[in-house]
């Protein structure tokens, strides 16, 4: 990658200029945006947020390792959903659901005629499990489909098909299985965690600490993955797959590696998502939000780990303001920027950002000259016009 | 679950299913085809097929109501007119994506995915504006209305025979014209060796166009077919385009043959358990056992093996 | 009975005994009923038209492609069937015909994505680059005369530099047989000197196949020659006898 030579200034694993980044990017979230922002602002922008972690995930998997996944949205779901589970399941105490058929349960269940709870919805009473399950449950299924795909070397487009048919049958399964998913409504009405009431306006802004938080934990995470041996052979394997395997490398295993990572991501940010806006529901799961979350990868830049959270944000950004004054211009944009993301700019706001503000803010950073343009994408990108 | 019948009545509910799939299976295999001229053929990924598809309903739609308002008496071949409009509305369009879009993005495969995306969510938001948000139903002709007995208990829907006649006659076209013309072999010439086919004098451009407004094209005569089992409206076509990927991918995308028998499994198997189960099940297991016999089975059902 | 012990007692003494080898692809057959051994330290050079087999048989060895049918035994070990990178962890190591290495990466990490450790995903994740690393790396690059080029991005190479880059990916590894596929194509006069030059110096303490055209170069470094000719055997022996030999003045000038 940009990697300078061996030698060069850099501290554990991360570059002088990465660390930069990064702490102008908790400045921001930590520091600028909650001083001004009003609460319910800065709560749209802890949504948004929850979905940066899965254009984290994104960047490493499709970035870096040229694996596009079309159904991160069934990650961001399977996480969402172990946490609605349990803040569930602590809203329907015997007390609270006193009036239902059969109290203790969750409502939906009740409405359907379910009479006890589950026996998969049982271990999630604990919020240790829970929290384990969070990043246990996606990277399982992950791992499965990995090593199914992967190791039949399965890649490229029939991948990203595939992955697609996932969010296709996840949202069926959920919708169709309303007695146990609480169906196209998804899990709503949560109300505490452990008693401590999270739909307060004090306990959304401490979640929105603890999700920028986590954020950093992981953009940190990611950051050590990309620098280290691995973060290499990934763009080698993209590059050259053949070699790398005749290099002595198993290179279905570092696929599964980075998917079941890209998993996991995804799965703290959906079940950030549940606590912070206080429901899951199949409509984050499907085809259409699992690609949206691509383009916030896309637009941030796909080989940018701070361009993913500053592509999700731009673009969710966009998508509140449009929304709010024209609505049916919002696909519009939406379409146009895939497109232009594609054909005009295809390394983002990170490559506009080295293209062209970077080399000015050169001598600001210690005069350490950049390299202008981040290498080229999963795919040789040539410029639009070349033919 | 099929415990509960008979076998005489099972053989009877499946052959019912199965003709009930026809219509399902031909929107299918025309859309498949089209898919897989273009991605077998081009190496593109149409996100946007389901677009071009509902774009021929639209068309088959104000061809029906032209003819019900201006030409009442000869309402009953508007279909046949509509079937061509079709053809060229969603054909032209198709090229028109090519030369803007597609042509820059050759051997980018996942980058046209993304881009062909954004350009379906451009094309329903533009039919949303344009022809609005309620979906829209066309009026059979009397004469595919109705259906035929086949036993006591099993009846065929006139128009549902209708489109499977229709379905084998675009498919033999297409077969024909793509390895018995002379810009098939064109075509194919491409595919194995761009370089070669332009030296050879090939406008390799013009069979890249051609090539990918075919198969729009032949997405828009889906989208007539389209009309008969289900109403039209601005995302119609996105409930789609999982599917068709799927019977493309699972034929194996090179060959047509393939595409077809994959159309046929996948919609008889979805139509069959759908009888036994709720839709939304049966579409499940379906998409679940094409995605696990993919997984056993990456290159799909119909590939010879060949020199890597 | 008896036959069979002399050959189990000759498989030893081979580095590589390939036997029986077939390969079909839909009903052609690519490399058919194919037998020979390479001796240690040997280098063998295969020749051949262009469609005999030649990266066929590479392919086979390496693994990339599967036999329909017969053995190939490296070290007393069945290659096929093993995975590649089992093959490539045996002490195989194989340079393809085009120059195959990581454009996006610095020569430096090219070499070290080769060297032979953390090859697991944990491996991979906690590999440093310690002064073992540093000093392999350097002296493979000179081995290769691209030491003043480590950090200089693949893709700025010239093609030869690359065919060198690749070379210098295998030599790190130490393989025991070494499989070069078109060493020289594409290369000029003077890189070509010093690739026979390079070659030369690494075929020291492991045995060698190579394919290749050029018929200066193949007299220069091989020890036997080995002629393809429609997936199989023509001819093989020294450089001289295959010369020599009727049925291949046949297959390259007949026709």
């Amino acid at each position: 990658m940009t990697t300078p030579a061996p030698t060069s200034g850099r501290t554990f694993f991360l570059r002088r200029q990465d660390m930069i980044g990064i702490a102008i990017l908790a400045v921001l979230l930590m520091v600028v945006l909650p001083l001004t922002l009003d609460n319910f602002r800065l709560q749209f922008v802890g949504k948004y947020l929850t979905y940066a972690f899965v254009a984290l995930g994104l960047a490493l998997c499709w970035g870096y390792a040229g694996i596009l996944s079309l159904g991160q949205g069934v990650f961001f779901g399977l996480g969402g959903y172990c946490m609605a589970m349990f803040l569930k399941l602590e809203a329907s105490s015997v007390e609270n659901t006193k009036i239902q058929t059969t109290p203790g349960i969750p409502d939906f269940m009740d409405w359907n005629q379910i009479t006890a709870l589950p026996w998969f919805w049982e271990p999630f009473r604990s919020f240790g499990f829970t929290t384990l399950a969070v990043v246990a449950v996606p990277a399982l299924f992950a791992l499965i489909i990995g090593f199914a795909l992967f190791k039949r070397r399965v890649g490229g487009v029939y991948f990203a098909i595939i992955t697609q048919a996932l969010a296709a049958i996840m949202t069926i399964l959920i919708i169709g299985q309303q007695g146990y998913t609480g169906g196209i409504n998804g899990i709503t009405d949560l109300r505490t965690l452990h008693g401590w009431d999270i739909r307060t306006d004090s306990a959304k802004t401490i979640l929105y600490f603890v999700c920028v938080g986590l954020l950093i934990a992981c953009i940190l995470l990611a950051y050590y993955v990309k620098s280290s041996k691995l973060g290499r052979l990934l763009v080698a394997m993209r590059d050259k797959e053949d070699r790398v395997r005749f290099s002595g490398y198993d290179v279905s295993s570092f696929k599964i590696f980075v998917f079941c990572l890209a998993a996991s991501l995804s799965a703290i940010g959906g079940a950030m998502f549940t606590l912070q806006v206080g429901f899951m529901s199949p409509s984050f799961v499907g085809i259409v939000p699992s690609i949206e979350m691509v383009i916030y990868t896309a637009v941030g830049g796909r080989l940018s780990i701070l361009g993913a959270v500053y592509g999700t944000l731009v673009v969710n950004w966009a998508k509140t303001s449009f929304s709010e004054s024209f609505p049916e211009l919002w696909l519009f944009g939406l379409g146009g920027l895939f497109i232009a993301v594609v054909l005009i700019f295809p390394n983002g706001l990170a490559g506009l950002w080295q293209t062209y503000v970077a080399p000015r803010l050169g001598p600001l950073f210690g005069g350490q000259a950049r390299r202008a343009a981040p290498p080229p994408a999963s795919e040789p990108v040539a410029p639009a016009v070349a033919e | 679950m099929f415990s509960d019948y008979s076998l005489a009545e099972l053989s009877s509910i499946f052959m019912m299913q199965g003709f009930a799939g026809l219509i399902l299976f031909s929107v299918f295999v025309l859309m498949a085809l089209g898919l897989a001229i273009i991605f077998g053929q081009m190496g593109v990924i149409n996100m946007a097929h389901g677009e071009f598809m509902i774009l021929g309903a639209y068309v088959t739609y104000f061809t029906s109501q032209f003819f019900l308002n201006y030409l009442p008496s000869l309402f009953g071949i508007y279909f046949f007119i509509a079937m061509i409009l079709a053809f060229l509305a969603s054909g032209a369009l198709g090229m028109a994506t090519e030369w803007l879009m597609i042509r820059h993005l050759y051997k980018r495969p996942l980058d046209t995915l993304l881009a062909t995306w954004g350009l379906s969510l451009i094309l329903q938001q533009v039919y949303r504006s344009v022809f609005g948000p309620r979906e829209v139903g066309v009026e059979l002709p009397s004469w595919m209305m109705g259906s035929l007995p086949v036993t006591d208990v099993v009846e065929v829907q006139i128009n549902g025979l209708f489109v499977m006649g229709l379905t084998i006659a675009i498919t033999v076209a297409v077969a024909l014209l793509m390895y018995k013309s002379s810009w098939g072999k064109q075509v194919r010439a491409v595919v194995q060796n761009r370089v070669m086919a332009g030296a050879v004098g090939i406008n390799t451009e013009k069979v890249d166009r051609y090539t990918f407004g075919l198969g729009c094209g032949i997405a828009g005569v889906a989208g007539s077919a389209f009309t008969m089992i289900g109403s039209t409206g601005p995302t119609s076509g996105q409930l789609y385009i999982v599917d068709t990927f799927l019977v493309v991918v699972f034929g194996g995308a090179q060959s047509l043959l393939g595409t077809i028998a994959s159309a046929f499994t996948i919609s008889q198997a979805q139509s069959t358990l759908e009888f036994f189960l709720s839709g939304s099940m049966a579409k499940v297991l379906t998409l679940i056992g094409v995605v696990v016999i993919l997984m056993l089975r990456p290159q799909g059902l119909f590939v010879i093996k060949v020199r890597r | 009975m008896n036959a069979n012990v002399i050959t189990d007692s000759m498989n030893k003494d081979f580095v590589l005994a390939v036997e029986g080898l077939t390969v079909s692809f839909d009903g052609f057959k690519a490399v058919n009923d194919l037998s020979f051994y390479v001796d240690e330290n040997e280098i063998r050079v295969i020749i051949g038209p262009n469609g005999a087999g030649k990266t066929t048989v590479l392919d086979l060895i390496c693994g990339r492609t599967r036999a329909t049918a017969g053995s190939i035994r490296f070290k007393d070990r069945e290659l096929t069937k093993m995975k590649e990178h089992e093959i490539v962890r045996a002490g195989v190591g194989r340079k393809f015909q085009n120059p195959s290495i990581y454009e996006d990466l610095t020569v430096f990490e090219n070499l070290e994505i080769s060297y032979p450790k953390g090859r697991t995903v944990l491996g991979a994740l906690t590999f440093r680059r310690d002064a073992a690393v540093k000093e392999r790396v350097q002296e493979v690059a000179e081995t290769i005369f691209l030491a003043d080029q480590l950090d200089q991005r693949a893709e700025y190479l010239s093609h030869g530099q690359k065919q060198w880059l690749e070379i210098g990916m295998l030599l790190i590894q130490d393989p025991e047989l070494l499989m070069l596929d078109e060493p020289v194509a594409g290369m000029s006069v003077s890189e070509r000197k010093k690739t026979a030059e390079l070659l030369n110096r690494i075929i020291k303490d492991r045995s060698v196949i190579v394919i290749e055209h050029d018929m200066k170069f193949v007299e220069d470094i091989a020890h036997k020659v080995t002629v393809l000719h429609q997936g199989k055997i023509l001819s093989e022996g020294s450089m001289a006898k295959v010369q020599a030999d009727p049925k291949v003045v046949e297959v390259y000038l007949g026709h």
